[in-house]
């Protein structure tokens, strides 16, 4: 196609523009009003410009509301999340795919049930769970009438798996993993099993190098998610020291009875937002092609 | 991004949706010795169990027992403390189907989900629209476009309570100076605009990047015959690439109805607490509510059962999305 279309061209380019000012205003404001201080912020109507309080901020920030900890404590969680999902899951869709045993038909729709439940709609016997793991024993404890395991109890409210198990419980990954498993040639399998290859080497040795950028796609997609993480932390952190940068914030929120620091709230938002942007910049193609591929 | 990825996954998924089906219909469609089993493979039984044991493990504790639970508490009033539980049957269903709360949530919910998932669809496509128009700046566009993904939603709604604070705020000063009573705290049409521009600001990149992929993966040679019959270039969108590109828009419109529906609750909680008077209080954040501030357990597990019978409603529906997408062959 030959095709001319000036006006039409500069309307799609002045389109893409208003929608990446639109991206980009609440960031900008972001970062100008986290560099203000609290005059300027309570100036009406308020500066459109940047500040030079940024780092005075920071430091403020990081001594009265201890986002070192927090910020650390968001990557432990991201991390460990990412890594321990994306480990269980793969292994999982590894066994469904490539193995025959019974009840593995059970198995396949007992792990895929968990797709469609979010934890947002469990959320209460979820926090129960995660508040004495121990419960399952108790109820059967209570049944065989053995006082040992009634009296059982593990709590993992303010711990770090308390965070990252329960997010760990979902299908999500393995459902992908076990897509791709379903496109990779059956000859690569037969071959290695002919050359004596047993299971676990056939999976490190061949079908891991293979994943290779599902994982990469995957792994960025999960520390996202990890990260940005709301509901679950805000209601396993009691103690402040254990809570993510992210519930950090809400502490931050101006409350309407006292001086609205909103300076302090956006120059922390700016820190907790960094990292992901970051990652989200330098791994795009991959988490481009990840996110298509996952529908997630 | 290149169309031969989209479409590889395309055919993965519609590949997995039939297998999918086969242990329910007990038919062998390929002619496979079992469904979702590969031709060649292992019959070590030890090892594959101990390699589902982790994922099981990790179940059980956090998405079996709770969603049991979670159904057996719906049947069950427990006073605050939990000191005394008992059997009380559909009450808790009844007294909740007859609170005028939460039916008012539920209509809230329903506005909301449905404004979100218009405007995130609507502005998703024009973008994508625009981008596959252009023949270059596409990457730079794409990845300013693509930056709401990484930013948390309790921090765009941050963001946006911030620009649109009546006080203080950048975008409600403009606001007010022409005249607009603008205050989102004390009018519950504001506030419930409010979070559906911070839901959709989030959400509108994911909608995007789907579309841009899709509309890419449209073949050139049936667009190219519609430009010989002298079709121009919104005539080709609207009539060939958006019909071809629907059962994208279904997938999109369904999973943004489970992002408008469950997702949500870090934007409503950081915007407008359910404010002013209930008038954002959607489904999820009075499931939060009674659950765990008015420790109403019983109606807070009724409702998570009302959730739950969604979750799976929007669950079917995308399964039936993947059996379509196949069928379209683009």
């Amino acid at each position: 196609m030959n095709e001319r279309t000036p006006i039409l061209d500069a309307v799609c380019h002045l389109i893409l523009l208003a929608g990446a000012l639109l991206v980009c205003l609440p960031i900008y404001f972001v970062i100008v009003t986290g560099s203000m201080s609290q005059q300027e912020i309570m100036r009406v109507p308020i500066s459109w410009l940047p500040s030079n309080q940024f780092f005075a901020n920071v430091r403020t920030v990081f001594a009265n509301a201890d986002f070192g900890r927090l910020l650390l404590n968001s990557f432990i969680v991201a991390v460990g999340i990412a890594v321990g999902k994306l480990s269980v899951s793969v292994i999982a869709a590894f066994a469904v795919t490539y193995f025959r045993f019974p009840f593995r038909i059970a198995a396949f729709w007992l792990v895929f049930m968990s797709l469609m439940l979010p934890i947002e709609v469990r959320i209460v016997p979820t926090y129960e769970s995660a508040a004495n793991v121990a419960l399952p024993l108790n109820l059967v404890g209570q049944w065989l009438g053995i006082t040992a395991l009634v009296d059982l109890d593990w709590n993992m409210v303010n711990t770090y798996p308390g965070l990252i198990l329960p997010l760990i419980a979902s299908a999500t990954a393995t459902f992908l993993f076990r897509q791709f498993f379903l496109t990779v040639p059956d000859e690569l399998c037969e071959a290695a099993r002919i050359d004596g290859a047993t299971p676990m080497q056939f999976f490190r040795l061949i079908l891991l190098p293979l994943s290779r950028s599902n994982f990469v796609a995957l792994a960025i997609i999960l520390f996202l998610l990890g990260w940005n993480q709301y509901l679950w932390p805000l209601l396993l952190t009691t103690d402040q020291s254990m809570a993510t940068a992210v519930i950090g914030l809400k502490k931050l929120m101006p409350q309407s009875d006292s001086l609205p620091t909103w300076h302090l709230l956006m120059n922390a938002a700016f820190l907790t937002m960094l990292p992901p942007i970051i990652v989200i910049l330098a791994l795009q193609r991959w988490f481009v092609k990840g996110l298509v591929d996952s529908g997630k | 991004m290149r169309a031969s990825s989209s479409t590889e996954a395309i055919a993965a998924a519609g590949g997995g949706a039939r297998r999918l089906r086969l242990p329910l219909v007990g038919r062998r469609l390929d002619g496979e010795a079992e469904s979702g089993l590969k031709r060649a493979h292992f019959r070590d039984k030890g090892v594959a169990y101990l390699l589902l044991a982790p994922q099981m493990f990790v179940l059980l504790l956090f998405f079996f027992i709770p969603s049991v639970r979670a159904l057996i508490q719906a049947f069950q009033l427990t006073d605050p403390f939990g000191a005394t539980t008992q059997w009380v049957g559909f009450q808790n269903f009844r007294e909740l189907f007859q609170s005028g709360v939460y039916w008012a949530s539920l209509q809230v919910t329903v506005v909301f989900t449905l404004a979100q998932n218009a405007l995130t669809l609507s502005v998703a496509l024009v973008l994508a629209f625009a981008t596959n128009h252009i023949a270059r700046g596409r990457g730079a566009y794409r990845t300013i476009l693509l930056l709401p993904y990484a930013i948390a939603p309790a921090i765009a709604g941050i963001m946006l309570a911030f620009l649109f604070n009546p006080r203080v705020g950048p975008v409600a000063q403009m606001l007010q100076a022409t005249g607009f009573d603008w205050d989102p705290t004390k009018t519950s049409g504001h506030a419930l605009a409010l979070i559906v521009m911070a839901a959709s600001w989030k959400h509108i990149c994911y909608n995007y990047i789907f579309l841009v992929a899709a509309l890419l993966s449209v073949p050139h040679s049936i667009l190219e015959s519609a430009y010989m019959d002298g079709a121009g270039p919104i005539q080709r969108f609207l009539r060939i690439q958006i019909p071809m590109v629907a059962p994208t828009l279904f997938f999109l419109v369904v999973i943004n109805f489970v992002y408008g529906l469950f997702e949500t609750f870090a934007i409503v909680d950081a915007t407008t607490r359910g404010g002013p008077a209930g008038a954002t209080s959607i489904l999820v954040y009075k499931v939060y509510l009674d659950g765990f501030v008015t420790l109403d357990l019983g109606a807070s597990a009724a409702q998570s059962v009302v959730l739950m019978i969604l979750a799976l409603a929007l669950t079917y529906a995308q399964f039936k999305f993947v059996e379509r997408r196949v069928n379209y062959s683009v």
